[in-house]
């Protein structure tokens, strides 16, 4: 009970601690990743860079990396889409458990994916399939490794994303003569554009830097399945540190850019009025 | 006509049963009853989102208890409007047309003309994210009754909205039933709603669905809404 003797009004105290404390916390984490990027460009210089970029291996590197990399993208963005859907939409039974198979990928030790696909490339379903192309070794297999990884982390983005739009609009679309598949590709898909646009390029960019499997399952032979994380160890086992650094700066320059370009283009594209009346 | 016999619907734990109401061609019924009894729900298996049970629905002599909501020709006015935020208020009111195949040139007539029944031909290419709440509605009505459905259900469509607008929303309506001669089913909690718009009033009390006339509903509003609850 409020009693004259109890204060009614008091004096709230500053928020400027609050803040403070929240920011030093937090750009420890930002101040390591940036100091980590000015190290490595400290300890290359422009020249290097450029002589990396005129290596025939690298040049190769790249072109497969890029190649490799969006193959994945468009392949995640494509399995992710339905199972995201599913897992964000629909009860059923089992469904805990296939959202536990989706993270294996995420948890388990890289190598132990390369691994795991080397062995079921051994078996007689991987078997069959290489007597029509081969996978082992070969271009396929860095997709497929770089895609067992990267689907997941996209699959979890449009599960995401498709729980945030309401039911509610594609129920009014079911009313309105939709069927579902008319209902998920006018409403929903669209919708979903800005959480697509980040699975996609966190596929991307999740797939550049994948390199524990593709070490084991495709191995890292110079101009037949290098990529540029395996170029950054091949150069780094031969002792060419100021290339595998310059390698790595290509890597962070071009995982930064596609991050960039991906997010910007993604919020112009939702933030632009299309009519305005008036 | 829309006609509900002995019709039963179970959502998880909550079950509705043996509920019976009809209404006539041209009326229009307001449902009420408390937070969480179950109007939202018959609602939704009218318009084919929930699944009865048991028991027949049939609208105009036809059984459409196991019809996709697509087949059922109910148009559905959620709380929020629920408008499609990608697409422009035309592009809302086209969709059930467009789905239909409706020729281009019949689609843009029909919304021209649905955007002068509801006065919202200033809006028809703005996006919804950037409508007012009556706006919204306005829309969302235009959208559930372009295709000519035979009823139409609203979900508690002015519940949001201001006292002007509310106003204003009751005269659009009553414009539109006498243009349209339309069936409604109407979710309401407001008693402004049931005095101005209904034909016929349905209370969902105890799980139990009961038919009144308007003027004795609203004589007996209070013993009817408040007790034995």
């Amino acid at each position: 009970m409020v009693t004259k003797e109890q204060p009614t009004s008091f004096k709230v105290k500053s928020d400027i601690p609050f803040y403070l404390i929240m920011g030093v916390i937090g750009s420890f984490y930002i101040i390591l990743i940036v100091a980590m990027i000015i190290a490595d460009f400290s300890y290359t210089s422009r020249e290097h860079l450029l002589l990396s970029l005129k290596s025939e291996e690298i040049k190769y590197a790249i072109k497969l990396s890029l190649f490799s990399c969006t193959v994945t993208m468009i392949l995640s963005v494509i399995v992710a889409i339905p199972i995201g859907y599913v897992l964000a939409k629909f009860e059923f039974a089992g469904k805990k458990i296939l959202d536990a198979i989706i993270d294996i990928p995420i948890i388990l030790p890289p190598l132990v994916i390369g691994l795991s696909l080397l062995i079921l490339f051994q078996t007689p379903f991987g078997q069959l399939i290489e007597s029509g192309f081969q996978v082992t070794y070969a271009v396929p297999s860095i997709i497929l490794a770089q895609f067992t990884v990267a689907c997941a982390f996209a699959v979890r983005t449009m599960a995401v994303t498709f729980g945030k739009i309401n039911d509610r609009q594609e129920q009014v679309a079911l009313t309105l003569g939709s069927n579902k598949a008319q209902a998920f590709w006018y409403i929903v898909l669209p919708q979903a554009k800005e959480g697509i646009l980040t699975a996609a390029s966190l596929a991307w960019a999740r797939a550049l830097g994948e390199f524990g499997p593709i070490l084991i399952f495709s191995g890292a032979t110079r101009m037949k399945t290098e990529v540029l994380s395996t170029t950054v160890f091949l150069e780094m086992s031969v002792g060419n540190i100021e290339a595998a650094v310059a390698v790595s700066l290509l890597m962070i320059i071009a995982g930064f850019m596609v991050l960039m370009i991906v997010r910007m283009s993604g919020r112009q594209r939702f933030k632009k009025p299309i009519y305005v009346n008036g | 006509m829309v006609e509900g016999i002995n019709i039963s619907i179970k959502q998880g734990a909550f079950e509705l049963e043996n509920l019976d109401f009809l209404i006539q061609t041209g009326e229009y019924a307001c449902l009420v009853g408390l937070t969480g009894s179950g109007k939202t729900t018959i609602l939704e298996a009218i318009c084919g989102l929930k699944p009865i049970r048991a028991g027949e629905l049939i609208l105009d002599g036809k059984n459409i208890s196991f019809l996709k909501p697509a087949e059922r020709n109910i148009g559905f006015v959620p709380q929020d409007g629920a408008l499609f935020e990608t697409m422009t208020v035309a592009e809302n009111m086209e969709f059930a047309l467009k789905i239909r195949k409706w020729s281009s040139r019949d689609r843009k007539n029909r919304v021209n003309q649905l955007a002068d029944l509801l006065s919202i031909r200033h809006l028809i290419n703005r996006r919804p994210l950037n409508l007012s709440g009556g706006e919204k509605q306005r829309v969302a009505l235009g959208r559930a009754i372009s295709f000519y459905p035979s009823v139409i259900c609203l979900d508690e469509p002015l519940s949001a909205l201001d006292d002007k607008t509310k106003m204003e929303m009751f005269q659009l309506i009553d414009d539109v039933r006498k243009e349209l001669n339309i069936t409604a089913l109407h979710i309401s909690h407001n008693i402004d709603e049931v005095e101005r718009l209904a034909d016929k009033v349905f209370q969902l009390k105890n799980k139990k669905l009961q038919s009144y006339q308007p003027s004795f509903f609203l004589q007996n509003k209070k013993r009817l809404l408040y007790e034995n609850e």
